[in-house]
């Protein structure tokens, strides 16, 4: 039986990691913008010759 | 900054296809222009000119993210971006400088879909100094990055400019401390709240289950102890808001939502403790992290805020960051705040006078339609006073100051004390008054329920008394109102409907009066629809026309105006004579023009009403002007006539009596020529008698009265304009549903109302466990979260099931997107 207390606390430090995962994403500002990246991930590079002059300066 | 200028097409439906006829870069129609290119049709130069820049950058892919993304250059006025040049100017405009990199941030209104973001982040290829640009849709917002090396403030703002994205920039950019960080606290109490309620649920199962034997008890402490460890953020992190709100109310003298919020939290996590380490008992913690979880859901969810919409602007919104000072035959931009009386000023075409002075040189026709509600631009000679605020129409002119910006006519109006109205909502507020009720009827309840106990068992009343505090903790009272209310601004939002926060709903209930504007709110000027139907007008027949209109204060020929755009400098017109009822006449570009009614030009009777154009004794074409009332002025009137006193309020002469007067069906509440100051003070007057009044109006002529009223509404065409502050924003489409959408406002405190019969079924279960010292953990567990859960449903689905029978949009509705 006292393997459930090595099991709870495998699972609260789990689970306090997805906190911390959650406090950095909020505080990261991924809640500020719910949409943009929605939208920017369905916008891919095109082929173009001014882009490939310019592989220093990448896209977002 | 341009307060009247509409660029955004997005509030038209934009069709799917390609219109024939219409603009391959903005998609509305090219109405007799001419303008080609590779058998693109543009509606105007502006268009054209943005497409040439895109292809040359091989951006063109930006026409084919979405349909006709281009934003109409129409009506466009040419900024001048010379102030960005100056230091402190730009040091209050970055974010962020480093001397070689530099961080700005911009509000860009145009921005409306896909392609603008693509364009948007894609603009180090239209300037090789940008090195990042990101945009964030909902704020309507761009963040860019440059190198000072290669590029500059005032170049970037140009590049922004010159692709049909003037940023909004203004005095209140410059003047205001930057704005803070959004508050993530809420956040990271929810999401510590969250996790505690998980992990206490989790820890508290077995207890649910029923331990028993030596072993179990081993178990059960330890989980106690563990709940005790994870309660312990939950009650000074997440919950700590409402026991200090409790505490501070409670020093004022009066009692808020938070009093019995705060008495069930603090009851909850006594008793729990005491069970916990006393009898080795299982406590209550799943419910107190339970309900403080609850509680910042409905917080977080009433707190919806329009990113795109700015509810408390001031005239600073409005002012230019720099004006243009000519020192001899130098001119220079300045920055408006280090103007000085005695200062040469140059006010050009469409621009805005940022502070008093004496007409030096020039032609004013100065609009003030924004200020003072009057329609008509004011003619003024030289020598004349001009006020801060006022719009140039037509030549550049010259003005030497007399006053400081800060201390104009207008913007010493704007700071008088009358026109800072200070929230007296937390008053009113149904919750608090409900919680005051509530608090009373605990504390009776607890302490009958202690006197009946202790003569008999001392435990049980400890129990019997803490389990009233836990019980009648209104989680279901406090949480009616987040959702129900929170759910109908959602829905009120996607009626176009924006209000400032749920508090409007309430404020909205009460109200007796209505007070309307009538300039912009009972007319719309850019709204009515103006059509040009014969031959097609040249470029220099258009800049002809619009230079003669201009000499004219005619609405009508406002409208032309507007509709013909920006064709550049006016030019000068010669032998001008306006016929009253008829038209006008001049000679223009060495052209013989007159502009007017069928009778004036001699058109055939076949060729039916509007506005004739003749030039060279040559019959051109005519406009269809609309009418100025807004759709649907008769059906709401005669709605809200049957529900509220209204009134009319105008800065305009009294020229269209007659016709406000069949509207409103009575003379005596109509008042004409008011100023400003007389709109704030008539609001006044009506809150004297105990009246809840509700203004109805749109530009700054109103801000006092709109500020001064219980409820300021502001009419607008296009949401992303500027508007003065207020607590509401209807668009001006939607100004025929406002019936409705007033009637929606204010029959949600009858659900509230459903909603607190709920809880009230619940406290009388509960508390009949709660007075017998019978109120075990488990069936709080159960309880506490059912009440809060079913609140959440009732909220929801009472609201849409009202907007429903109002016929409105409702918020699932994912055909009508909210913009």
């Amino acid at each position: 039986m006292k393997i459930i207390l090595l099991l709870i606390l495998i699972s609260l430090l789990v689970a306090l990691g997805f906190l911390v995962a959650f406090l950095w994403a909020v505080r990261s500002g991924q809640y500020e913008d719910e949409y943009t990246p929605s939208v920017r991930i369905l916008l891919d590079d095109e082929p173009s010759s001014i882009q490939n002059d310019n592989p220093t300066n990448s896209k977002k | 900054m341009q307060a009247s200028t509409p660029l955004v097409t997005q509030d038209q439906p934009l069709s799917a296809e390609p219109l024939e006829g219409s603009c391959y870069h903005c998609g509305e129609p090219c109405q007799n222009t001419e303008i080609f290119l590779e058998e693109k049709e543009f509606c105007c130069e502006g268009c054209k000119m943005v497409y040439e820049i895109l292809h040359e950058h091989d951006l063109c892919r930006y026409y084919q993210i979405d349909d006709n993304a281009g934003i109409s250059l129409k009506g466009r006025r040419l900024e001048h971006y010379a102030y960005l040049d100056d230091p402190e100017v730009r040091e209050k405009l970055l974010q962020y400088t480093d001397g070689e990199q530099s961080q700005v941030r911009f509000y860009l209104p145009q921005i409306h879909c896909a392609s603008c973001i693509w364009l948007l982040e894609n603009l180090y290829r239209l300037n090789e100094g940008v090195s990042r640009s990101e945009v964030n849709f909902t704020r309507k917002e761009v963040r860019i990055s440059y190198l000072e090396s290669q590029t500059s403030l005032r170049k970037v703002v140009e590049l922004l400019s010159s692709i049909g994205y003037a940023p909004a920039i203004n005095l209140g950019d410059v003047e205001k401390p930057k704005e803070k960080a959004v508050s993530k606290r809420l956040y990271f109490q929810l999401g510590v709240a969250g996790f505690a309620f998980g992990n206490i649920m989790l820890l508290s199962f077995p207890e649910y289950l029923g331990l028993k034997g030596e072993e179990d008890q081993f178990f059960q402490r330890l989980f106690g102890y563990a709940n005790i460890v994870l309660a312990i953020p939950v009650l000074f992190f997440s919950g700590w808001d409402y026991i200090r709100s409790a505490a501070l109310s409670l020093r004022h003298g009066h009692f808020n939502m938070d009093v019995p919020i705060s008495l069930g939290i603090l009851a909850l996590f006594g008793r729990s403790v005491v069970d916990i380490l006393m009898s080795g008992g299982a406590g209550f913690m799943d419910s107190l992290a339970g309900l403080v979880f609850f509680l910042l859901i409905g917080k977080w969810f009433q707190q919806k805020t329009f990113y795109h919409l700015a509810f408390d602007r001031d005239y600073r919104s409005y002012f230019p960051i720099a004006a243009l000072v000519r020192d001899g035959h130098e001119e220079r931009s300045v920055p408006v705040q280090k103007l000085e009386p005695g200062q040469t000023i140059i006010v050009r075409n469409g621009e805005l006078i940022p502070a008093d002075g004496l007409l030096l040189k020039g032609a004013a026709r100065i609009d003030y339609s924004f200020v003072t509600g009057e329609a008509e631009p004011l003619a003024k000679q030289v020598g004349e006073k001009l006020f801060a605020g006022g719009r140039q129409m037509g030549e550049r002119i010259e003005l030497t100051l007399t006053k400081k910006v800060s201390q104009s006519y207008l913007t010493q109006l704007w700071n008088d004390a009358a026109f800072h109205k200070d929230g007296d909502f937390a008053a009113k507020r149904l919750a608090d008054r409900v919680g005051r009720y509530f608090t009373f009827v605990i504390l009776l309840i607890s302490a009958v329920t202690l006197a009946y106990w202790i003569p008999r068992d001392g435990s049980i009343a400890f129990n019997a008394f803490t389990a009233v505090l836990i019980v009648a903790c209104p989680c279901a009272v406090a949480l009616a109102i987040p959702f129900t209310f929170g759910n109908s601004i959602r829905i009120l939002a996607h009626n176009r409907f924006f209000l400032k926060n749920v508090f409007v709903l309430e404020a909205l209930r009460s109200v007796q009066a209505i007070v309307f504007d009538k300039t912009g709110t009972l007319t719309g000027i850019q709204q009515a629809g103006i059509k040009y139907q014969g031959e097609p007008l040249s470029s220099q027949d258009r800049k002809a026309v619009q230079s003669l209109v201009r000499q004219s204060a005619h609405p009508a020929s406002r409208q032309i105006d507007h509709w013909l755009g920006d064709t550049g400098e006016p030019s000068d017109v010669t032998d001008f004579e306006e016929i009253t009822g008829k038209g006008v006449r001049g000679l223009v570009l060495g052209k013989r023009l007159k502009v007017g009614s069928g009778s004036f030009v001699q058109a055939p009777v076949s060729q039916g009403e509007g506005v004739f154009v003749e030039i060279d004794g040559k019959l051109l074409g005519r406009f269809e002007t609309g009418n100025q009332y807004r759709n649907g002025l008769w059906e709401v009137m005669r709605d809200l006539k049957s529900k509220f006193q209204l009134y009319l309020l105008s800065g305009d002469n009294d020229r269209e009596r007659e016709r406000l007067e069949a509207l409103f069906d009575d003379t005596k509440v109509l008042h004409f020529n008011q100023s400003p100051a007389d709109k704030l003070n008539f609001v006044k007057e009506l809150q004297a008698k105990g009246l809840k009044v509700c203004m109805i109006g749109d530009g700054l002529n109103d801000a006092g009265a709109l500020r001064q009223s219980d409820v300021g509404i502001v009419l607008t065409e296009n949401t992303n304009n500027f508007t003065p502050a207020s607590d509401a924003i209807l668009h001006a489409g939607q100004f025929d549903r406002l019936p409705d959408l007033l009637d929606f406002s204010r029959k949600n405190i009858n659900l509230v109302y459903g909603a607190y019969g709920f809880a009230v079924v619940y406290n009388i279960i509960g508390l009949s466990f709660a007075v017998q010292g019978a109120l075990s953990p488990v069936v709080a567990a159960i309880l506490m979260p059912a009440s809060s859960i079913s609140m959440v449903f009732f909220g929801v689905l009472s609201s849409n099931w009202l907007a429903g029978r109002l016929n409105l949009r409702r918020w699932n509705d994912k055909n009508h997107p909210i913009v």
